[in-house]
């Protein structure tokens, strides 16, 4: 062959994949003059081949980056952690074996440290919860509102606004629970503390709700136009359309949106930092403050010893969050791919 | 027997619609009363003073510029890291990843889960990874005993860190942007003899350069806007001066507004530079989103052509 070899070897697969097959002698007739001609001008040596190969595999090892970081985190923030499983944790008391993290009292700065993680991995759900309650609804039926029954302009309205309340740093809504939704919430329901679960939950749905509502969205729009068109044809009134037939169609999109929400508003440090309270509380009221996993870390690791037990019961904390995180992404990857795109794949296009 | 089940099903449906409008007139009215709170609250305070002076008097007083100049530097530092690294890592998912390979598989899962990580897992992994075990190790290895130069919270760690969380925004927004590109244009270009790099090099990169430059915009406005991995690999508290080095501490927008509102030693004084810090953040990150979604319309409607 006078052609590269890389080249000859895209080629062939290209043709190979073209609908129909090419007459062998039209390609040599066409291609033949062309490359002879090339040949005459300048000669692809090995080295071309040798460049391209080096190439390749260097933009594949750039590539590797980030599967190597996924892994040095996990190494790393395990690392720092480590002396909690080989029960040389120690602090100004003394040893700090594991089991003492699977208690219920979490105050690591003081006379006798205690350090249970249990009050903030239930602040960390209450909170999440509260947000998930909020967001969801609004969300879902927002998008249902959106695709189906919004006329064209309403449309152009409401998707910049999602998509500016995305692009809020969460620092921004943080500051705006602190400030307004902090003393709004506690005018309204008369409660003694402006900072607690509520407003933190109430805080945190701003930002869940992008997230929910543009996968809501773009599941709601995955549909095949045939179903709401059949169940129109039969009778159903728009609204029975929405509520009974797209909805119910689209049930693996909104709960791999709500698992990804429950993902965002379980890892969120600086809203929940600024708005919860951050008091260790186990208690059933939604108007008590909570302290989560997360703003522990965010609050707690600047004053803390390096090397000390806390240090590492921080980092400890930050694998439950880590692999937290990572089982909820993977679930609604699994649920999008096998069922989402499964039920409607061929039907759609 | 038939009408009154009719209005029934009509009300019913009435309720139901104006039920999802409600909720999505929520939504609206939510983002436009914040956005005007921030606004009428930081609008009076920002003045020319404000922006280009340091603050004074235990943070009471004065400007943000240290906060200004700190945020600049984090994301430029960031982008020259990270923007190359994700731009080459989307050429390969799109251009020579093959089809159910493992190892494109594996780029593919690392790229959505580094996507989906909390931000404070990054802060602690620059923390652990960077300050203490490159950081730590470089100061023992080239550094005379007892001084610390890298093993400490600075600029380089925390826009490292940062470039890491930004990498997945990169990625996917490159991608797209080469996803346009007619297969046509390669197939021409690599008929004409050129090889598969020189068709990446001379028709994919410039065919794409609007989504290059889309994915960097986006990347630098969420990482203005994420504080969380910064809290403990380089933010600080106060500096009178901009960072000379990388190896400086520095003060940034969004830590300067947590750390207003929440430790400053008196919070209400201090409302009004809180609001404008708040009005300058949010601004910055609006226009660098705002021009990327007018980058990226622009691109799709090319593509539709």
């Amino acid at each position: 062959m006078i052609l590269p070899e890389e080249t000859s070897r895209i080629a062939s697969e290209r043709v190979a994949s073209l609908p129909f097959e090419p007459e062998p002698t039209t390609m040599l007739e066409s291609i033949r003059p062309i490359s002879r001609q090339r040949a005459a001008m300048k000669p692809r040596s090995r080295m071309a081949t040798v460049q391209e190969f080096c190439i390749e595999k260097s933009i594949a090892g750039i590539a590797f980056i980030s599967f190597a970081f996924i892994i040095l985190i996990l190494v790393f923030v395990f690392r720092e952690a480590l002396p909690l499983f080989t029960g040389n944790a120690t602090d100004d008391v003394g040893r700090v074996p594991l089991f003492r993290l699977f208690t219920f009292s979490w105050q690591p700065v003081s006379n006798t440290p205690a350090y249970g993680i249990y009050p903030l991995i239930f602040g960390s759900f209450k909170v999440t919860l509260i947000s998930v309650a909020v967001a969801a609804p609004v969300a879902i039926l927002a998008a249902l509102f959106t695709t189906v029954f919004a006329p064209k302009a309403i449309k152009e309205i409401l998707k910049p606004c999602i998509e500016i309340l995305a692009g809020f740093p969460s620092v921004v809504i943080g500051f705006f629970a602190l400030t307004v939704l902090a003393s709004a919430v506690q005018k309204l329901f008369g409660i003694d503390y402006r900072l607690n679960a509520f407003t933190g939950g109430l805080a945190l749905s701003l930002a869940v709700i992008p997230i929910i509502f543009t996968i809501t969205e773009d599941a709601l729009s995955a549909l095949p136009k045939s179903m709401r068109e059949a169940s129109l044809a039969l009778g159903a009134t728009p609204w029975e359309t929405a509520a009974f037939v797209l909805l119910p169609a689209a049930t693996p999109g909104v709960f791999a949106a709500i698992l990804l929400g429950v993902g965002r508003a379980f890892g969120e440090t600086m809203i929940v930092l600024m708005a919860t309270g951050n008091a260790a509380l186990i208690s059933p009221s939604i108007f008590q403050s909570v302290r989560t996993m997360s703003a522990t870390i965010g609050a707690e690791m600047a004053e803390v010893v390096f090397g000390d037990a806390h240090y590492s019961i921080l980092f400890f904390i930050g694998i439950c969050l880590f692999l937290f995180s990572l089982v909820l992404n993977l679930t609604a990857e699994f649920v999008v791919r096998n069922y989402l795109m499964k039920r409607f794949s061929g039907s759609s296009r | 027997m038939k009408k009154p089940s009719h209005t029934g099903k009509a009300i019913t449906g009435f309720i139901f619609k104006a039920l999802t409008g409600l909720c999505a007139a929520t939504i609206v009215a939510v983002v436009v009363y914040l956005m005007l709170d921030i606004i009428i609250g930081g609008l009076p305070h920002i003045t020319w003073k404000f922006l280009t002076s340091a603050p004074e008097q235990g943070m009471t007083a004065g400007g943000i510029f240290p906060a200004i100049i700190g945020t600049f530097l984090l994301v430029v530092i960031m982008s020259i890291v990270g923007v190359p690294v994700g731009v080459i890592t989307a050429i390969y998912l799109s251009e020579y990843m093959k089809r159910g390979s493992l190892f494109g598989r594996f780029i593919r899962f690392a790229v959505n889960t580094l996507a989906g990580i909390p931000s404070i897992v990054f802060g602690l992994f620059g923390l652990g990874f960077f300050i203490q075990f490159v950081g730590n190790g470089f100061d023992r290895t080239f550094l005379p005993a007892g001084s610390l130069l890298f093993g400490k919270p600075c600029l380089l760690w925390a826009s490292l860190t940062m470039a890491l969380l930004t990498l997945p925004v990169v990625i996917v927004s490159v991608e797209e942007a080469i996803r346009t590109i007619p297969r046509e244009l390669r197939e021409a270009s690599l008929a004409l003899g050129a090889t598969k790099w020189e068709t990446i090099r001379k028709v994919v990169l410039p065919g794409s350069i609007t989504g290059i430059l889309t994915g960097a915009i986006l990347a630098v406005s969420r990482g203005a806007g994420e504080v969380a991995p910064i809290l403990f690999t380089g933010a600080a508290y106060f500096l009178p001066q901009p960072p000379h080095a990388l190896s400086d501490q520095f003060m940034e927008l969004g830590y300067h507004v947590y750390i207003m509102s929440t430790q400053s030693t008196n919070v209400d004084a201090t409302r009004g530079i809180q609001y404008a810090t708040t009005l300058v953040l949010l601004a910055l990150t609006f226009l660098l989103n705002f021009s990327a979604t007018f980058m990226r319309y622009r691109m799709r409607s090319k593509a539709v052509r």
